[in-house]
């Protein structure tokens, strides 16, 4: 028999008149391989239809999931219940994102909205015939947009980020990366000056207190810490030039 | 009752979804395009392995052109596919490829020089001409003549669909998700729009549009194992169905994937056989040369998954708490490669199974007890390493879905249809590794110019109250699952439905269990209708959505099992035990499924031809198992001469491979789409 494990998880229902945030707890015989996806899916089969939590690839992809997980941003899907040699884990939703109902938060909204700002597309204005020949590209630039484009969106970056709870408009890690991404890419004509009207701004690099929460949450691995450092000398460079 | 109107509707927003958006925007209508989730997190997100486009610009894929990538895709679909659809499909995907690289894809480029790499489980080297340098690599896969899967690492589908939104929100098309199509509008013959329903707000809308596009993915999620993502239960289809106009296809092509995680169903991709990663089984033996001594592992998805099986059904399967499985050894490659090449499915295999892929190291002897010493032919047993990792085959790709012509329109007028949702038809009974996302993208642009079009030239001839009376009809039915005074459980239905499909209508199939699967299905999809659910808000209650999305994904098994019960042949991924020839004689067709009556509590089944007399490739020898193992269609001779004929004749007029293709099997594409691919080596021979 597997050990007994508790889920512990919040419940709120922001549309609901008679609805205040509360603890539930959930009692559970752990499985191998457990991760929180299973749990909580057998929690919602067997013991609490009404709870809300958002899963869609289940494989650590798509970036859904991310929750406060014993009070860290993770993604659930991807979190075995024997990494925690507690018996309670306590699960709550991401900060910074509205809630939409439990664990679930809309994350889409922001990050829609965070693309609008950075103008998350390749800017050219050249007419490209595609029956001919791509343009080439340098294998280390594809690369190095690739680390960069890897970003899945999840959020825990910016849950985990002290200036984005004080400041309502930050654009967070995320943000920043999403400029970069675009910064390096020779198929984006846009130039460092273009980019300090997007993002060089208290609202934008120059908020980021640097203390790199993001760096270590970020569960793709997104070198974070040298991506932020790269744009905000940039942007530090143009400020000075104007 | 809120009605929104708009020129083009999109429903899903994976890769076909956006990128029909962006066909319908750059005609200027308004366009608006819903998900269940925020559009970036659809399944597109989760391929791994990469996009099929024959762009022959590596050193492995010189010589690469449509016809091959044509010859493949047919052969792959065991003569099941419209192979006037796959012409449209290989012409335009070098195109999407390009496309898609302008927006920003950071497509892996090729480098020049030696580069190393594993073919037939041998170390070589690759050296690429300097010209090549910086254009699109490609890489191996099952089924294809060339290396021609391009990729972005190991997150093709990622970068594609971030490049598709961001393309998007360039356009300005109006996304909105979280919102659940659940009806669709039509009347006397035509569809005006859908049903929507707020999955925040549980607040229920009705979409009025000139045209709609379906592109809403696959339904995997009906069975019980399965690689999709758990929004792929195929609602959007059944939706379709329900309207009793419009037509399912070939619904009972699905296909397993050899590979797929114990028990988590989780991908480990195709590249960990290309790379030259083998098969065990329980006692550590390499048996896949045993049963296909030409292609071993790398033969094609539907016959790999039928070897495992059938090897796990002789007894040769480790056992597990999931059931009886075999093991992937890629801790062969040498931990130096795993932890660079596969790097995704690395972490995989540790997060979800607990097993370092790369170890090579000693777990045990104790798996070699009692192995068979007369069976030479499996290979030498050998103690099981701890880097194995539990794999067995499980669904994972819907060839089936809405039917369509082949400009994406389905029976029901002003309803279209793109991506893994439709059924096109360019997979037939089985479709290639790669030529997936690939067709997501170019169906999103050839369908999303013809859907543009109709919704330009379409009106609204629709009165008011018709999509009041739908909006209605919505209503009533999530007030009677929430108020009804039924005792069935949801999740016990859904989950007895996913076991059917699995043990009855898997990889291999049988009359007798078929038509078990059929009654059992029949039955539960009775008692659906009686579904009680607990929880009685209307707003953000996910078991009230269960229930009525498995009220729908219930007709969808229905579908496939009846379909699998009546094709008494095996084509593809549809193996037949009791029928194990492929007939061309009888069923050289197409099944269409559909619901004419809402009381029906089985789907109407029909048959479409094929007519063998259009086709470019007549049906032949796929290459797999005993040579000949199909009855002929009676017009195959016939058709074999006239090939032979205007191949002659087209050779001794000195014409070339589009002169002869254009005589064999003319086809109809946008003149954009049709226009001829430049190569690499084209040009190098203009200079
Ligand atoms: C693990 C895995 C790996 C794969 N790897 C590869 C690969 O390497 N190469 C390859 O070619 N193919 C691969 N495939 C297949 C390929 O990813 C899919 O076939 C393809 O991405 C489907 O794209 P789509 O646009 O048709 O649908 P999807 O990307 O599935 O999008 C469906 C959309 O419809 C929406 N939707 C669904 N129902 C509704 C509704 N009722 N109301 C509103 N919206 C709705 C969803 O929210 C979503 O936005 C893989 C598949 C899997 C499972
Ligand atoms: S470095 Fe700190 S302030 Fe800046 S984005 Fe990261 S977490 Fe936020
Ligand atoms: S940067 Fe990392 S943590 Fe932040 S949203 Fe992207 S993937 Fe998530
Ligand atoms: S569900 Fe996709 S990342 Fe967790």
């Amino acid at each position: 028999m597997g050990r007994q494990i508790t889920i512990r998880a919040l419940k709120f229902d922001p549309q609901s008149a008679v609805s205040k945030p509360h603890f539930k707890d959930y009692q559970l015989e752990e499985i191998p391989s457990m991760t929180l996806f299973i749990a909580l899916g057998m929690i919602r089969e067997q013991l609490d239809p009404d709870l809300s939590f958002d899963f869609v690839c289940r494989a650590g992809i798509c970036g859904s999931c991310a929750m406060m997980i014993n009070g860290r941003p993770r993604l659930a899907c991807k979190t075995l219940t024997s990494s925690f040699s507690e018996n309670v884990i306590t699960l709550m939703p991401m900060p910074s994102f509205p809630l939409i109902k439990d664990l679930s938060v809309n994350t889409g909204e922001w990050f829609a909205g965070m693309n609008a700002r950075v103008e998350s597309w390749a800017h050219h204005k050249k007419e490209v015939d595609i029956t001919k020949p791509e343009e080439r590209v340098d294998p280390d630039e594809a690369q190095s947009v690739f680390e960069l484009d890897r970003c899945i969106e999840c959020g825990c970056c910016i849950a985990a980020c002290g200036t984005k709870l004080m400041r309502e408009n930050f654009i967070g890690a995320a943000g920043m990366n999403r400029a970069m991404r675009f910064l390096i890419d020779s198929h984006d004509e846009r130039s460092d000056d273009d980019f300090y009207e997007l993002v060089g701004d208290d609202d934008g690099v120059f908020g980021c207190m640097s203390l790199i929460g993001c760096h270590d949450t970020c569960p793709k691995q997104i070198p974070l810490q040298g991506t932020l450092a790269q744009l905000r000398n940039k942007m530090v460079k143009v400020g000075k030039a104007r | 009752m809120k009605v929104v109107y708009c020129d083009a509707l999109v429903v899903g927003g994976g890769l076909a979804g956006l990128r029909a958006s962006i066909a319908c925007r750059q005609v200027g209508l308004d366009v608006i395009v819903l998900s269940l989730v925020p559009v970036r997190r659809s399944h597109s997100a989760a391929a791994q392995g990469g996009m099929q486009a024959s762009l022959g610009n590596a050193k492995m894929s010189e010589g690469d052109n449509e016809d091959l990538h044509f010859l493949d895709t047919v052969k792959g679909s065991d003569w099941g596919c419209d192979q006037q659809v796959a012409r449209m499909f290989v012409t335009t995907a070098p195109k999407a490829i390009r496309e898609l690289a302008n927006w920003g894809v950071p497509w892996t480029r090729i480098k020049k020089g030696d580069r190393p790499a594993v073919i037939n489980g041998e170390h070589v080297t690759i050296t690429e001409r300097e010209d090549r340098h910086g254009y699109i690599l490609s890489r191996d896969f099952g089924g294809t003549k060339k290396w021609r899967t391009c990729f972005t690492a190991d997150a093709t589908g990622h970068t594609m669909l971030y490049a598709v939104a961001n393309e998007a929100l360039h356009h300005k098309v109006k996304i909105e998700d979280r919102k659940e199509m659940i009806a669709l509008i039509h009347h006397g013959g035509k569809c005006y729009g859908a049903v929507v329903r707020d999955l925040i707000t549980g607040e229920i809308v009705g979409y009025v549009s000139k045209g709609t596009l379906l592109a809403t993915g696959g339904y995997g999620r009906v069975y019980k194992h399965t690689t999709n993502a758990v929004i792929c239960d195929g609602v959007g289809i059944a939706t379709a169905l329900e309207t009793g106009v419009a037509k399912l296809g070939n619904m009972e092509a699905v296909q397993f994937h050899p590979t797929a995680l114990v028990p988590s169903g989780i991908l480990m991709t195709e590249g960990c056989r290309g790379d030259g990663g083998i098969l065990r089984d329980k006692f550590g033996r390499r048996f896949m040369p045993a049963y296909e001594p030409e292609k071993k592992e790398l033969a094609s998805r539907d016959v790999v998954s039928r070897r495992i099986l059938e090897h796990i059904k002789r007894g040769y399967g480790a056992n597990s708490p999931y059931g009886d499985h075999v093991w992937l050894d890629i801790a062969i490659l040498g931990r130096a490669h795993v932890e660079k090449n596969l790097r995704d499915v690395h972490e995989i295999a540790e997060t979800f199974a607990g097993v370092d892929a790369a170890d090579d190291s000693l777990e045990t002897e104790e798996n070699l007890k009692g192995m068979p010493t007369d069976e030479p032919d499996f290979g030498p047993g050998a103690p099981k390493q701890k880097g194995w990792v539990p794999i067995k085959p499980m669904q994972h790709y819907s060839m089936g879905g809405l039917r369509t012509d082949y400009k994406g329109h389905s029976h029901l007028k002003g309803l279209f249809c793109a991506g893994e949702a439709a059924c096109w038809d360019l997979h037939g009974f089985n479709r290639l590794g790669g030529n997936s996302v690939s067709e997501a993208v170019v169906a999103g642009m050839i369908i999303g110019d013809y859907f543009a079009a109709y919704c330009k030239s379409a009106e609204l001839d629709i009165s008011t109250h018709i999509v009041e009376q739908f909006i209605q009809k919505s209503h009533e039915h999530i007030q009677e699952l929430l108020h009804n005074d039924g005792k069935e459980n949801v999740y016990e239905i859904r989950e007895r439905m996913r076991e059917i499909m699995d043990e009855k209508v898997g990889v291999f199939r049988e009359g007798h269990t078929l038509e078990a699967a059929v009654n059992e299905l029949e039955e539960l999809y009775k008692r659906s209708k009686h579904i009680h659910v607990k929880n009685k808000k209307t707003h953000n209650n996910p078991e009230l959505e269960d229930a009525y999305r498995t009220q729908k994904m219930l007709k969808i098994a229905l579908c496939i099992a009846k379909g699998a019960l009546d094709r008494t042949e095996s084509r593809g991924a549809h193996t037949r035990l009791d029928h194990p020839k492929r007939d061309d004689a009888n069923w050289l067709n197409r099944t269409l499924a559909s619901w004419p009556d809402p009381n029906q509590t089985l789907p109407t089944l029909e048959y479409e031809p094929l007519d063998i007399m259009k086709m470019e490739l007549s049906p032949d020898f796929r290459g797999y198992g005993a040579k000949g193992n199909f009855i002929p269609h009676p017009l195959k001779e016939q058709r074999d001469a006239e090939i032979k004929e205007i191949t002659e004749r087209i050779q001794a007029q000195g014409g070339d491979r589009y002169d002869l293709q254009e005589a064999l099997m003319p086809f109809d594409l946008q003149p954009k789409y049709k226009a001829r691919n430049v190569r690499l080596d084209d040009q190098r021979q203009g200079e």
